[in-house]
């Protein structure tokens, strides 16, 4: 099992990023590499089990599936079930914890993964840094002031 | 019941925040409302179930037990058992996470307690900013004034228990060439005098004898004594050659005769013959000391020679008893930081002197009952105060000329002056006569007397070990010096701008 951890602190409340980030079909308005993104079957974007189906900006296509949501602890976690990283029983988990002192974000972003030996090095960069890492960034800078 | 939870974010990496943090005795060391603490029963500061016992600055003393440690998720947990505020229950949790943009910290603190209803506002304050607050803006001070390296309250505090620093040269080095004679870089005195008499250069390490064992020094200890042996007032030194007399170090080779230590040890000495201040040396193994893993070599080359002094001083030379009152000098040099620490666990009343007002804080927070700023108060005087004009029962001077008379003045009657340094100069002549109008006794202890066999010399140091492991002594990281700026180490140990030790690094 492979185990990527990524975080980062976002200047705002961290009631006012949950907001953002708690819609599980809003990737493409705060990911930078994600073009579009649905959620299947007319369902709502906040019923676990839900799944959002979206494309990259590189055409590259993606299922995940919601299977934990809460207001509560302000985390949610999800699977991939389709998609061209060949990663097998993908979970990750992005949670928010207020800071309590300036009143700021931490955004922290993990996920455990099995695949091939080779590739793991690639992988954890891929999608640490590339993808996660490059979110959260997006993120920083769009509650930047 | 009221939870509390406050966070941060310190700007430093994860790492180095938990080592500050993980150590439970450690938090008088940064927190501004903990004067002392300490680990009952002796038990490791990460030992879940260890009780820390500590007083506030105000006087009061709390218990706190360890009830959970990870060093896998950096988080603690701890209890109070006894405050002296009613925090009913209180239960509370540290957990620290790295931010990976960038090389931050968050650092989150909660707790849970049942106030009573009429002061619940009141403790949720106290906790909130009067501890959690508090203690971040403490450790990101902490941080600060490591980072621009003074050595005030640089202590590490795992100073005791860290692994030893990585050792990056072969453990056994190959013996000599025949025929090619071995050099070393060294320390060499050509003639008594200033700290400018202190240079660098390349002696011959002459072939290991039958009984001797060739040791690679690591770091090595600077004390007053090197600098008694520089000016000629000791003759432990016959220029020219190398002073220094406390050093920890590899064992690098080991003659046929010797016995007990093998090449790969990791020793340190605190002892004649001089020589320390040098990279390599060849030593008669008798004085040798073997380091257990959980005594780093800065620590032992910092505090062995210090140590052992403060061992014999405190139990041989004058047995300090609970309830007594010592006066100290120099409290916050080297010498001075040990033996209050030691007195204080002994039980007995410390009175300390110190030449600064920063150097007074280091002293509080050591223990000292009280503290005098010397250049600022007559200490006799103010020693008659503090004591209701009774006096102290020992006072222990290393300052010697600007102290001497007034240690004499300070003490009660049947009071022990006892004399072991003279950093500003030898105490002159006295007659002897004057001391019966309080029935005084004076002690003037030489080093070599109470340490130059195993036999004498054990004792002390396992005492001494024994006290740092139980953290009834510590020992603040030194001052380090290139080996070859041991003259600006010996213009810095006089001037007396210094706190804590000082040591030379033989490799940069």
């Amino acid at each position: 099992m492979t185990k990527v951890y990524v975080s980062s602190v976002i200047p705002a409340p961290a009631a006012e990023v949950w907001k953002l980030v708690r819609n599980f079909n809003a990737l493409p308005s705060w990911a930078p590499f994600v073009a579009e993104s649905r959620i299947e079957q007319n369902a709502q974007a906040d019923q676990i089990g839900c799944i959002r189906s979206f494309t990259l900006k590189d055409g590259g296509r993606i299922r995940e599936r919601l299977l934990a949501l809460s207001d509560y602890d302000l985390s949610c976690s999800y699977a991939i079930l389709e998609s061209p990283m060949a990663v097998e029983n993908y979970v990750a988990t992005l949670s928010l914890t207020p800071i309590t002192d300036g009143n700021l974000t931490l955004a922290e972003w993990q996920a455990e993964f099995d695949c091939a030996a080779d590739r793991e090095a690639a992988l954890m960069h891929q999608i640490g840094n590339g993808i996660f890492q490059t979110a959260l960034g997006a993120l920083k800078h769009r509650f930047g002031r | 019941m009221v939870k509390v939870c406050q966070s941060t974010i310190i700007e430093a990496p994860v790492d180095e925040v938990w080592a500050i943090l993980r150590d439970f005795n450690g938090h008088d060391r940064w927190h501004p409302a903990i004067a002392f603490s300490e680990i009952e029963g002796g038990e490791p500061v990460d030992a879940v179930g260890a009780v820390r016992h500590f007083r506030l600055n105000d006087g009061g003393e709390l218990r706190e037990q360890l009830l959970a440690l990870s060093d896998k998720d950096r988080r603690l947990s701890y209890c109070l058992l006894e405050a002296p505020l009613p925090l009913m229950g209180y239960v509370a949790s540290i957990r620290l996470k790295p931010v990976t943009d960038g090389n931050a910290t968050f650092w989150e603190w909660r707790s849970e307690f049942q106030p009573p209803a009429h002061c619940r506002d009141e403790l949720v304050r106290l906790v909130t900013e009067g501890i959690y607050q508090a203690g971040f803006a403490a450790v990101r001070n902490l941080l600060k004034r490591r980072s621009v390296g003074s050595p005030v309250e640089t202590r590490p505090p795992q100073a005791i228990v860290a692994p030893p620093p990585p050792i990056d040269m072969p453990h056994a080095a190959p013996r000599t060439a025949p025929g090619r004679t071995a050099t070393t870089r060294a320390i060499v005195v050509e003639r008594y005098g200033g700290p400018e008499e202190l240079r660098l250069r390349d002696i011959e390490l002459p072939p290991l004898a039958s009984n001797e064992v060739r040791i690679r020094h690591t770091v090595i200890g600077v004390n007053f004594i090197d600098v008694y042996c520089r000016t000629g007032f000791f003759d432990l030194l016959k220029p020219p050659g190398v002073p220094g007399m406390e050093a920890a170090g590899i064992i690098e080779a080991v003659g046929p005769a010797v016995s007990g230590f093998s090449a790969g040890d990791r020793v340190a000495y605190a002892c004649p013959p001089v020589g320390a201040y040098s990279e390599r040396r060849n030593m008669a193994p008798e004085l040798l000391v073997h380091l257990s893993d959980d005594i780093t070599d800065e620590i032992a080359a910092a505090g062995l020679l210090k140590g052992v002094s403060a061992s014999f001083l405190l139990h041989d030379v004058h047995a300090v008893k609970p309830g007594e009152i010592v006066l100290i000098h120099a409290a916050a040099g080297g010498i001075g930081q040990l033996l209050v620490q030691w007195a204080r666990h002994l039980g007995a009343t410390v009175i300390a002197t110190v030449s600064s007002d920063d150097k007074a804080r280091v002293v509080e927070r050591l223990g000292a009952d009280h503290v005098i700023v010397y250049s600022r108060e007559n200490f006799g005087d103010a020693v008659m105060r503090l004591t209701g004009g009774r006096g102290a029962d020992v006072a222990y001077d290393a300052v010697g000329n600007d102290t001497f008379a007034g240690s004499l003045a300070a003490l009660a009657v049947r009071g022990h002056l006892v004399s072991f340094g003279q950093a500003s100069g030898p105490v002159g002549n006295w007659d002897i006569g004057r001391f019966a109008s309080k029935s005084l006794t004076i002690s003037r202890p030489n080093y070599a007397h109470f340490t130059d066999t195993p036999e004498k010399l054990a004792p002390h140091v396992a005492r001494f070990f024994q006290a740092l492991r139980q953290g009834v002594v510590r020992i603040e990281a030194p001052t380090r010096y290139d080996l070859a700026n041991a003259a600006d180490a010996h213009r810095d140990l006089e001037s007396r701008r210094t706190t804590g030790a000082l040591v030379l690094m033989p490799k940069p």
